[in-house]
């Protein structure tokens, strides 16, 4: 008991005051159904499209479509998925841009805000102000596509990783923590002669794992989720992210595109294999989400707090 | 604060009256053009670092920022190899693009569409989670209250092409809800693709997804309030609708005015995704708004310059929005989202 009251600094016990009336039932039953409605709401549907996937063309057929009781599993959907085609295809190139876009993006952004966390450096402010103002003002849709295509940018994974590549609000986040770094090290480190690379690298980063950690798990989260500019940039199917695939496939109603040669020639359009879909797409959410969920709050409140 | 003394120090050494001391000031000068180059050598690895992100913000965020201007040709991407090409070689017409713009009738509609969805999200989606939180504060048991937490930020997670997937999987034509319903002989509901009650559809989405979410800063907001107010107005007699209505909400008070000028500056965007992914389903009437109209009438048909005058006027009037709200607060007396201080 004691230990999740340290746990939860919100309230910090778990006991009701004395002067506190006690609830009515009526009180505590309508809070109760609000409370349960809200996760069966989001837990239930994950459920029933899990179970669709893994459920066999007969029991799909019984149901009438949706799946909401298994009875036995069945991986076929999967299988035929993986043999190969566009949701195989798409999956290795939104797992291509996640990787090497979480890179970049942290790299650019680690770098920055330890450029930016000086206030003694050169030209501080103005920097400062210069990677502050777009927190405030969006880039319009129009010039940017002109722009992204003008680079020669168009059909490569480049458009999706590059415009997204420096989030704002993740620089304060970084940027805040590496501030919070003792100066004394910073201090001790220049006196021993190592540079400011040298100093991020050995001294800041080192103490920084969590925060970095937590940054990256969001430009992740942001890469993998990438629709619209894949909407905007990608014309070549077979450059389809699986946000795109998932779209085309569940909400235009299309079979996903195939190019000739490969295995999958045309997918049985099962409710199975589209549940499939829908879960691979929302996997790696779900995977990495208990690593972020602890830190997330952290970052919310010094995005709302600087914003 | 150091840099801005520096600057400070340098206007006076140039505006310094000749009749002024002279031993100072050549010194003075002295030392800083010996210290900006000193402080380039010292600093360049921290110029160097910054460089990247400058580059990528530069050519992704200023540049598009200026080529606004574009709303005030008649661009033609066909003028040259390139856009820049093109844009040089394009005609300059002035406000003709606004013109054209405020006379187009599909632009008021998604005007309208915009927002009559601001004005409706406002009243049934912004008090919501304000309602959870409170809920979830009140909740004794702290484990209890980690589990719900969990569950409902989850959907923050989720691209708006997997909220609108898992709506359809539920409650689409093929969905579990129209599936269960004609098991028991009756005549589906039409939800996913109906126009009338689309408002209602992109609010149930949009509090599905951020419901949760939109709770962390208003459970930070109560944790600061302090514990013995409670006790004592309990003391003196007050119920827990008293307590709330006295202390809570006013404890509450600065953050929900904060987000409000938030919600209204942001007023002409409500969430584009969502609403270009659902616009074949429910048709153009009933789903354009101002953003997903700047994708269809310019990029979707090559009318650049079109797009961009309907993207400029959109972000003059955000402003305009943001800067009337933050006044508004300050008259009531709010801190607002920034204040001259």
């Amino acid at each position: 008991m004691t230990g999740t009251v340290v746990q939860n600094p919100v309230r910090g016990r778990d006991r009701r005051p004395v002067w506190e009336e006690r609830p009515t039932r009526a009180g505590q039953g309508l809070k109760a159904v609000v409370l349960a409605l809200l996760v069966l709401g989001v837990l239930f549907p994950l459920w029933v499209i899990l179970v669709t996937s893994l459920s066999s063309r007969e029991t799909i057929a019984e149901a009438g479509g949706m799946v909401v009781i298994p009875r036995g599993i069945d991986t076929s959907a999967y299988e035929t998925i993986f043999a190969g085609g566009a949701v195989t295809r798409a999956l290795w190139i939104s797992t291509l841009v996640t990787v090497i876009g979480t890179a970049v993006a942290l790299t650019v952004t680690v770098l920055a805000a330890y450029g930016l966390s000086q206030p003694r450096s050169l030209g501080y402010r103005w920097l400062l102000a210069y990677f502050l103002l777009p927190f405030l003002i969006y880039p319009p849709l129009v010039p940017k596509y002109l722009v992204v295509t003008g680079l020669g940018l168009k059909d490569t994974i480049w458009a999706l990783i590059l415009p997204p590549a420096i989030s704002v609000f993740n620089l304060v986040v970084v940027r805040g923590f590496f501030q919070g770094v003792p100066q004394e090290l910073l201090d001790s480190a220049r006196i021993d002669g190592a540079s400011d690379f040298r100093t991020l690298a050995r001294i800041v980063l080192p103490l920084s794992r969590a925060v970095v950690a937590v940054v990256g798990l969001f430009y992740a989260v942001s890469y993998w989720n990438v629709w619209f500019d894949a909407l905007l940039f990608i014309d070549r199917n077979d450059m389809y992210p699986i946000q795109r695939v998932l779209q085309s496939y569940l909400l235009a109603g299309q079979a996903p595109h195939t190019s000739g040669g490969t295995a999958g020639v045309t997918m049985p359009p099962t409710e199975s294999i589209k549940m499939a879909v829908v879960i691979l797409t929302v996997a790696p959410i779900v995977a990495v989400y208990p690593f972020i969920q602890r830190h997330f709050i952290k970052g919310v409140l010094i995005g709302a707090v600087k914003g | 604060m150091t840099a801005r003394n520096a600057t400070v120090a340098a206007g006076s050494d140039r505006t310094r009256p000749d009749g002024s001391p002279p031993p100072p000031v050549p010194r003075r000068r002295n030392r800083r053009r010996q210290s900006l180059r000193s402080r380039l050598r010292r600093d360049w690895q921290l110029l160097a670092m910054v460089a990247p992100g400058f580059v990528i913000l530069l050519v992704f965020s200023y540049v598009p920022i200026l080529g606004n201007v574009i709303a005030f040709q008649d661009y033609n991407p066909y003028l040259g190899d390139n856009p820049l090409q093109a844009f040089l070689n394009s005609n300059w017409i002035g406000f003709g693009q606004f013109q054209l713009l405020f006379e187009d009738p599909a632009f008021w509609d998604a005007f309208r569409n915009t927002l009559a969805i601001t004005a409706f999200q406002l009243v049934f989606f912004f008090p919501l989670p304000i309602v959870l939180a409170i809920m979830l504060h009140n909740l004794l048991s702290s484990r209890l209250r980690g589990v719900i937490q969990t569950v409902v930020y989850l959907p923050h997670f989720f691209s708006w092409v997997l909220v609108v997937s898992f709506f359809v999987a539920m409650l689409g034509g093929a969905g579990l809800l129209a599936q269960t319903m004609r098991e028991a002989g009756l005549q589906p509901w039409n939800i996913m693709t109906n126009p009338d009650t689309f408002i209602i559809l992109v609010t149930v989405e949009a509090v599905w997804k951020d419901i949760g979410w939109g709770t962390i800063v208003f459970l930070a907001a109560l944790s600061t309030i302090d514990q013995s107010l409670y006790e004592a107005a309990a003391a003196d007699g007050a119920g827990r609708w008293r307590r709330l209505w006295h202390i809570t909400l006013p404890g509450l008070r600065p953050v929900i005015v904060l987000l409000l000028i938030l919600r209204l500056g942001d007023a002409l965007s409500v969430g584009f995704e969502q609403f270009l992914l659902q616009r074949n389903a429910v048709g153009r009437q009933a789903s354009e708004v101002l953003d997903t109209f700047v994708y269809h009438f310019s990029i979707a048909t090559g009318n650049y310059g079109y797009g961009a005058a309907a993207g400029l006027f959109k972000a003059a009037v955000g402003l305009c929005l943001i800067l009337a709200a933050n006044r508004v607060a300050h008259m009531l007396g709010e801190r607002g989202v920034y204040s001259k201080s």
